[in-house]
């Protein structure tokens, strides 16, 4: 099963461009659909598994599916699927929409990869096709802001790629081989030359802040998020960048670095950095896409905090989080892509009194909202619970503290954008605005359900998100 | 230091061309230097006794790379020469200290006593086997790159080209 989960989407892509006269847009988004919801399925009926591809030349190709890897799929997924339902209604010209789905098959390959393989290089690889299909992407209407925001998306990716690259080069040099066990067992006996080592880390992680957007290499998101078509931004910031950059980094820091003191102490430091200055940001804007890109930049810290702590509930409690942050995030770019689809417009100013006018829009948004800012029985209070009390366990009280105070934050801009949005008097732009449609509804009510659902029966599901320890397969 | 003459020659020339492709009014020169960079790392490819490496850079890279680029650029409009050279005076201005930061960089780097690394075939076999028989999985990855770079062409140019 796991080959199958990198090659299909490939198999997808061939099958969808052929000359055949029957692919119209909507056999596009069908066929991307049942690719992703199958993904999801397919996880969910197959136990975990390791497997191992040999090759002639001796190197055992790795492909792993431990309890980290299944979440991942299972939001790649999700994400995915709202995605190609966004685009299906958002994107109504033919060739683009066909663009649009090819695109999204190719960064599903890149994905999946990237969760699955076992080695340093091929991470880097399958990085890059992500990379590569979203920077396409965002550009995909041609717009002058789209081109500026693909084009510095595109330049700090080539430099992030650059860093992984000599990393990948100096983990070569020290331990003789890429693969994860080979880098993990090279460090824990003492690599021969420690501090190239080091240096291989360093640029490698560095490498991966660039790639999920981590303060203070966020310059592009914003940029990237808010010009990107609705169909991407439900990608980008409920998938791609959570994949490239913060699950890559869950997966080396403790699987390969082995929780290295000096990186966890960096981590701890950018991870405070990235919600604080991400929630200060987000609390100035408006403009409703790039306030939630400048709080995805504050929730991600969450996630690097906790993955600087390092201890087996700090990680299942990160995990955890960058399964909610996919789902809260994706229901809040498809609010945002219903909304500028009846107002054309995103700016929060020209809303007012949204709530009358779109009410499922409204209400979905607000559940939304409040899961991220961590407000029970929601999926996000329990992340953001575990995390503290993680914080709080392993003596890091003034983080603990810091967290605390920055979801005080969080309301506070999310409670900003209700009451300009969707609260308040109707405004003249808004006196003519209807719901949005049923399917482009369907997205944003499912995953609404998923954070109730996952809220109210975490007791349940506790044990899936633990990462640690039992279920590591190599 | 007298060791190394021919290949800080090629690190000197493979810098100029890079500035070259950067500050050229013409699109077509900018891949004319790109070209040449690349053959530039071919040739020190070459001096650190990786030769299927530097044919690698050499055909893809200084090749197909090319290619693509120049039939790329026959479906776009260019700038006028003026307001590119307007452009890339003002980028002089802001950026000049960029590459004396680099060159400085680097003769720092010299002065370290770097280790002794292993050579390529010592670590992992030799280019021929890595790349057929031990990373087929990362061919087809960077195959798939092609194929997005290929829609990308597709989405941002062959479309506008059509319009136009």
């Amino acid at each position: 099963m796991l080959p199958l989960l990198v090659l299909a989407p490939l198999v997808g892509l061939i099958i969808l461009n052929l000359p055949i006269k029957a692919f119209n847009r909507t056999l596009f988004a069908v066929v991307g659909l049942v690719l992703a919801l199958g993904q999801i399925a397919l996880v969910w009926a197959n136990p975990p598994g390791f497997l191992e591809l040999s090759s002639p030349g001796g190197l055992v190709l790795g492909l792993v599916e431990d309890n980290l890897a299944r979440i991942m799929l299972v939001a790649i997924g999700m994400a995915l699927a709202a995605a190609i339902v966004v685009g299906h209604e958002t994107i109504k010209e033919e060739s683009r929409q066909r663009s649009f789905i090819n695109l999204i098959l190719v960064s599903m390959m890149g994905m999946n990869g990237t969760v699955l393989l076992t080695d340093l290089f091929s991470l880097y690889v399958f990085i890059e096709i992500t990379g590569v299909a979203s920077f396409i992407m965002i550009a995909l209407h041609r717009g002058k802001d789209a081109i500026e925001g693909a084009f510095k998306y595109l330049i700090l990716s080539a430099v992030a790629g650059a860093l992984m690259l000599l990393g990948v080069a100096f983990f070569l040099l020290t331990a003789g081989a890429t693969d994860f066990s080979s880098v993990s067992g090279a460090l824990a006996e003492g690599a021969p030359h420690p501090g190239i080592a080091r240096v291989a880390m360093g640029v490698f992680i560095c490498g991966l802040f660039v790639k999920g957007g981590m303060v203070p290499f966020h310059g592009w998101l914003p940029a990237a998020y808010s010009t990107a078509p609705s169909g991407v931004s439900v990608m980008l910031a409920g998938i791609a960048t959570k994949v490239s950059g913060v699950y890559a980094l869950i997966r080396v820091v403790r699987f390969v670095f082995a929780q290295d003191p000096a990186v966890s102490q960096i981590l701890l430091i950018l991870g405070i950095l990235s919600i604080v200055v991400g929630a200060l940001a987000a609390l100035g804007q408006t403009d409703l896409k790039r306030m939630l890109a400048y709080s995805s930049i504050s929730q991600v810290g969450y996630i690097i905090l906790a993955v600087g702590c390092g201890t087996e509930v700090a990680m299942a409690g990160a995990v955890f989080h960058l399964f909610n942050h996919a789902v809260f995030k994706s229901l809040l770019f498809s609010n945002s892509a219903a909304v500028e689809q009846q107002l054309g417009t995103t700016d929060m100013d020209q809303m007012g009194g949204l709530g009358t006018k779109m009410p499922i829009t409204s209400l979905t948004a607000t559940i939304a909202l409040l899961s991220t800012a961590g407000i029970p029985p929601l999926s996000g209070f329990w992340s953001k619970l575990i995390i503290v009390a993680a914080l709080w366990h392993a003596g890091l009280h003034g983080y603990a503290v810091i967290a605390v105070l920055s979801s005080l934050l969080t309301l506070a801009y999310f409670l900003g954008m209700e009451r300009r949005a969707f609260f308040g008097k109707v405004t003249p732009a808004v006196a003519n605005v209807r719901e949005a449609n049923l399917v482009l509804l369907a997205p944003a009510v499912l995953l609404a359900l998923v954070t109730i659902g996952l809220g109210l029966c975490f007791p349940y599901l506790a044990e899936s998100f633990m990462v640690l320890g039992r279920d590591r397969l190599w | 230091m007298c060791d190394y003459v021919i290949e800080l020659i090629l690190l000197g020339g493979l810098v100029l061309s890079a500035l070259w492709a950067v500050l050229s009014p013409r699109l077509l020169r900018s891949v004319l230097a790109l070209a040449l960079a690349s053959i530039m790392v071919t040739l020190l490819l070459f001096r650190l006794r990786s030769p299927l490496a530097g044919v690698f850079e050499l055909s893809v890279c200084a090749g197909l790379i090319s290619a693509v680029f120049l039939s790329v650029i026959s479906m776009t409009q260019p700038d006028t020469e003026t307001s590119v050279n307007k452009e890339n005076r003002e980028r002089l201005r802001r950026y000049w200290y960029l590459p004396v930061i680099l060159v400085l960089v680097g003769l720092a780097l010299c002065r370290l006593e770097l280790p002794n690394f292993p050579l390529a075939e010592e670590i992992g076999g030799s280019v021929r086997d890595v790349l057929w028989n031990v990373r087929q999985l990362d061919l087809l990855g960077q195959i798939v790159i092609l194929l997005a770079g290929a829609f990308g062409v597709v989405v941002l140019f062959k479309e506008w080209r059509n319009e136009r």
